[in-house]
């Protein structure tokens, strides 16, 4: 690990507002050029970990260092060469596209030469290209994500920090705003990004899965499931209620979730269950149209270790 | 430096003239609320209405009714059979003073007697109760002024010769008429520009704030000292504008003189937009929302125009309070307005009122700027 050069380093880092701590202790480390999953539930630190990482919140302790500069002690030093999208939509509704676009380029000092290249080829990959003229405001939810990251890409920065950037995004604008995201890597661009679409989790090449404030685990998404103790079988039913309430508990059954059109269970060994959960279904006069084992999801992976991790507490 | 503050300069003047309302919240509201100051704003007390209740029916009493009625500072509207009606007139409001003169009064006043008119004032606002028996008292002494000359004259013409008088002249300096239109007229400009610069500035960056702006430009370069600048500067020469509009109104349609000079007037209303400059940045500082931030903007105005002598002289107040007014930079701007249009005075009587307003807006600005920080918390 030592000497390799890290883009986005965290260490220890610590915020707690009015005695809750909101991330505790925290610590990972994104390489050049990675784009890096911070995944958790609503609540989990996620939003705080990028407000310390863009210099906009001072860390209670710990330290990061972003794009080469120390963003606890000397916060403005790495403001040129980042760019932090927060969740909520910050640009000026009563500006047009290109205004908005104008201000940011020139309040980064971009050139205008650079800044015309840049922005006609940001919003033509956005497929934005009519709307330069129309206000912001006007613009639909997704469109003005994508306005967001355009403005937020026009200084041409080494690190994004997306605050969940498609939260509330149609999947088409989702679609277009991802094929940016990776059509910056190969321009050597570090994406450090939070989600609550368990689906966008796969994209990343690492993903941190935080809760209340602690990392449960991170690897990469594939590596993550590989290590995945026990099985997840899918039961596909219409009754997935009334057979939830039946298996939950259930010896050698971790976790029941309701899915869209069953259920998942996270199990020990699948081979010997499936049989004994068919008796319990057949028993409780509930049917159901195939019970087999797949491939664990993020969301499987999410679930296990939020209610293992509640678990733990308990006992 | 200078590229970043024009920019930001551009967009917030951009914002600004962008919106129809907001256009028109600049400019219409001021020259308006001029008008109406200018109007209704005012000391004086005339037409009070006034009920009158004669038991006495004589040529004397007559007499002095007719005083009443003949006067401006009277309205006579209600003539009463009976003293007992008095009460629900007044309460209804439709007379402010009642005068009762009871049976037996021209013959008292024939005889030499000492007689009595009885005067009832709805005191509920004190000052027209007093100004108005302050009238009754003028026209009843005149009134028995002529009479007891009338007697002397019948009864000992040469003693009138030898009888002292006093005569008054009056000079009043500034306002030779003493109307209180010149008097608020320059005043009504300093509350103008309070309330105007100072919610804007306030408004404008508690927006930014709750609309989630601010998050976004933290994170750019741009200095603490190049945000708050692109944002006072435009309402520093909206407010400039705005003063040169009202003061316009002042002087063209009131007719109110600018005797000083209209240097020393700038300097002093610049120096004043300091101040508000420096109370609407620190209101954005402690407010996180629009509403929060016209609460807290309330909580300056109204004192900032209690205590600065726009209505009420700051001389009659307890001596704590007048102690107070000296941090209210509307009291300095107040005494530079008038001492400017009405007493023509320059420099050389204003310069510690000036200097006030240095002091003042550059300590609201100082504080005010580094309450700003650059973070969420």
């Amino acid at each position: 690990m030592t000497g390799v050069p890290y883009t986005i380093e965290v260490h220890e880092l610590t915020k707690s507002f009015s005695g809750v701590v909101a991330v505790d202790h925290l610590s990972f480390s994104i390489s050049k050029g990675e784009i890096f999953g911070l995944v958790g539930p609503d609540g989990a630190g996620k939003t705080t970990v990028m407000r310390m990482l863009a210099g906009v919140m001072a860390p209670d302790s710990g330290g990061a260092v972003v794009a080469g500069c120390d963003v606890v002690a000397s916060p403005e030093s790495a403001k040129q060469r980042l760019s932090y999208m927060p969740q909520r939509f910050g640009l000026y509704e009563d500006l047009t596209v290109d205004e908005n676009i104008g201000f940011y380029a020139k309040i980064f000092g971009v050139k205008a030469a650079a800044r015309d290249e840049r922005a006609a080829r940001l919003l033509a990959a956005a497929g934005m290209s009519e709307f330069r003229s129309r206000l912001a405001g006007k613009l639909s939810g997704g469109m003005k994500q994508k306005l967001g990251l355009v403005c937020a890409l026009i200084h041409t920065p080494e690190v994004l920090l997306l605050d969940e950037p498609t939260n509330g995004v149609d999947p088409v604008s989702r679609r277009d705003f991802w094929c940016i995201l990776y059509s910056l890597l190969n321009e050597g661009v570090t994406i450090l990004v939070t989600t609550a679409y368990l689906d966008e989790a796969e994209r990343c090449h690492r993903i941190a899965l935080m809760h209340e404030g602690r990392m449960l685990f991170c690897d990469t998404p594939a590596r993550l499931k590989a290590n995945l103790p026990g099985a997840v079988l899918s039961i596909v039913t219409s009754q997935p209620r009334e057979i939830s309430e039946r298996l939950a508990g259930q010896s050698g059954v971790s976790s029941v979730m309701i899915v869209g059109d069953g259920l998942h269970l996270m199990v020990g060994d699948a081979a010997t269950l499936i049989p004994q959960l068919k008796e319990i279904i057949a028993a409780a006069g509930l049917s159901y149209e195939s019970i087999e084992q797949v491939a664990p999801t993020v969301e499987d992976l999410f679930v296990e270790a939020v209610t293992g991790t509640m678990r733990g507490m308990e006992q | 430096m200078i590229g970043r503050l024009r920019h930001m300069l551009i967009k917030e003047f951009i914002q600004v003239f962008r919106d129809k309302r907001a256009r028109f919240f600049l400019f219409g509201p001021p020259i308006i609320q001029m008008l109406i100051f200018g109007y209704a704003a005012t000391l004086e007390i005339k037409h009070v209405p006034t009920a009158i209740v004669d038991y006495d029916n004589s040529q004397v009493s007559r007499d002095l009714i007719s005083r009443f009625t003949a006067s401006r500072y009277f309205d006579v509207r209600h003539r009463l059979a009976d003293s007992r009606q008095i009460a629900a007139v007044i309460e209804r409001g439709d007379a402010v003073l009642a005068i009762q003169i009871n049976a037996g009064f021209a013959r008292r006043v024939r005889k030499g007697q000492v007689a009595h008119v009885q005067v009832i004032v709805d005191s509920s606002n004190s000052n027209t109760a007093l100004v108005g028996l302050g009238y009754v008292n003028e026209v009843t002494g005149a009134f028995a002024g002529d009479y007891q000359l009338e007697t002397l004259q019948r009864t000992s013409p040469l003693a009138i010769a030898r009888m002292p008088k006093i005569v008054l002249d009056r000079r009043p300096w500034y306002n030779t008429d003493m109307s209180s239109q010149w008097f608020f007229v320059p005043g009504v400009i300093g509350n103008l520009l309070l309330v105007i610069v100072m919610t804007l500035t306030a408004f404008a960056v508690v927006r930014e704030r709750e609309i989630g702006t601010l998050e976004q430009i933290m994170v750019t370069p741009i200095r603490r000292a190049e945000f708050i600048l692109g944002k006072t500067i435009p309402f520093f020469l909206i407010g400039l504008f705005d003063a040169l509009l009202i003061s316009s109104v002042g002087t063209l349609w009131f007719k109110v003189p600018l005797r000083g000079s209209l240097a020393v007037l700038t300097l002093g209303t610049v120096l004043f937009l300091f101040c508000v400059l420096g109370i609407g940045l620190f209101i954005s500082t402690v407010s996180l929302t629009q509403q929060q931030a016209m609460v807290t903007g309330f909580f300056f105005i109204m004192p900032s125009i209690i205590f600065s002598g726009f209505g009420s002289p700051i001389s009659s107040m307890p001596t704590f309070l007048q102690y107070l007014t000296y941090i209210n930079p509307m009291r300095y701007y107040q005494t530079v307005l008038r001492g400017i249009y009405l007493k023509g005075v320059g420099l050389e009587a204003l310069w510690p009122h000036l200097a006030a307003m240095a002091l003042i807006g550059g300590v609201m600005l100082t504080i005010s700027i580094l309450r700003f920080h650059k973070s969420l918390e």
